[in-house]
């Protein structure tokens, strides 16, 4: 009589634990789907502020548009990428030997972190192996452009 | 019933997939009857002037198919992706003369003659395939109608105007044949199978 009082009782706590569970598991997947995920938002941003002009391939239009793909100033200028980001660039620059001299607005209203996570999504798009931005970094270089 | 259902399932699916329908291309716009005449809408006559300062006219497009958009060179938004597009079309019928490409500027006061040749020598483009025009502003806005794109200026817009990204495909009638989002490569892969299909008339 005893052992099945207990038995019950040992699965009644078993469901509860079983369905806390559940609960928590449930719980964590929400969680971690609200997060935002850095390269899913990197390339949801290069939609929206830089794909109309370097295009969806990252390359660009002929002697108008700078390619990112496969770009020398990626790498040779990469500090000052977040600042060009941000604030745009009027001067004439040369990307893979090509002159280029239409002037790029800036998306001044991007955040440290939107900056970071674009920048992450081109260095690493299309066969570009330019390694990753730290947010920190990218803060402290914005810094020091900010006007 | 079930059978006539999934038959009807089956016929809707059809038609959202079926392949680019052949025969000949249909003409866009209104139609008016005339004296038991049909008369199709038509583009009006106009002159422009492109990036080797030459008049552009109706006349230039005389036995040809052209294909008609709209951008100004500092367009922060579409222009880019419209112009990818259409190079595109410019490199797959480069070597066919019966193939001519016309963009209107419609920032007449900054894409003036010499911004629009080096706009297309930086494209890389040939003048007498691909013709950059401007003009009269207001004529470059009221042609819009007659390809049945837009093309206004509007201080709120980005850039100070608003227009279409069409691609609009124009035949030796001065008739609209087609039309595509310029924006948006499949759409334009179609659209050259349609320029396939009128080309067919010449």
């Amino acid at each position: 009589m005893n052992n099945t009082k207990a038995n019950n009782s040992v699965m009644k706590n078993l469901r509860h634990l079983s369905l806390l569970l559940i609960f928590c598991v449930g719980v964590l997947t929400s969680l971690t789907d609200c997060t935002t995920h850095p390269k899913a938002e990197g390339e949801l941003l290069y939609s929206m502020y830089c794909s109309n002009c370097h295009l969806d391939d990252g390359k660009g239009l002929g002697a108008l548009i700078p390619p990112l793909a496969g770009s020398d100033y990626l790498v040779k200028h990469r500090d000052e990428l977040a600042c060009l980001l941000v604030h745009g660039i009027a001067d004439t620059i040369y990307v893979n030997g090509q002159m280029y001299a239409e002037a790029m607005p800036g998306a001044e209203k991007l955040s440290h972190i939107e900056v970071t996570n674009i920048l992450n999504y081109i260095q690493n798009a299309w066969g570009n192996n330019y390694g990753r931005f730290q947010p920190e970094d990218v803060r402290s270089s914005l810094k020091a452009c900010d006007h | 019933m079930i059978f006539r259902l999934f038959f009807a399932a089956l016929l809707l699916f059809s038609a959202c997939t079926a392949p680019a329908p052949v025969g000949s291309l249909p003409i866009l716009g209104n139609r008016d009857v005339v004296n038991g005449d049909t008369i199709y809408p038509t583009v009006r006559d106009f002159a422009f002037v492109d990036q080797d300062s030459q008049l552009v006219t109706n006349a230039t497009f005389q036995d040809k198919a052209y294909v008609v958009d709209f951008f100004f060179i500092h367009c922060p938004t579409i222009c880019p992706k419209v112009k990818a597009n259409g190079l595109r079309v410019y490199e797959k019928y480069k070597n066919d003369p019966r193939v001519l490409l016309l963009s209107h500027s419609i920032d007449t006061r900054n894409d003036t003659v010499p911004a629009l040749k080096s706009h297309a020598d930086k494209l890389g483009i040939e003048t007498a395939r691909w013709h950059l025009v401007t003009g009269n502003k207001d004529s470059i806005y009221t042609i819009a109608d007659d390809y049945f794109s837009v093309a206004t200026e509007n201080p709120e817009a980005p850039g100070g105007f608003d227009h279409s990204g069409r691609l609009i495909l124009v035949d030796k009638n001065r008739h609209v044949r087609a039309f595509c989002d310029g924006t948006d490569s499949e759409d334009v892969d179609r659209f050259m199978l349609d320029i396939d299909r009128l080309l067919k008339e010449y």
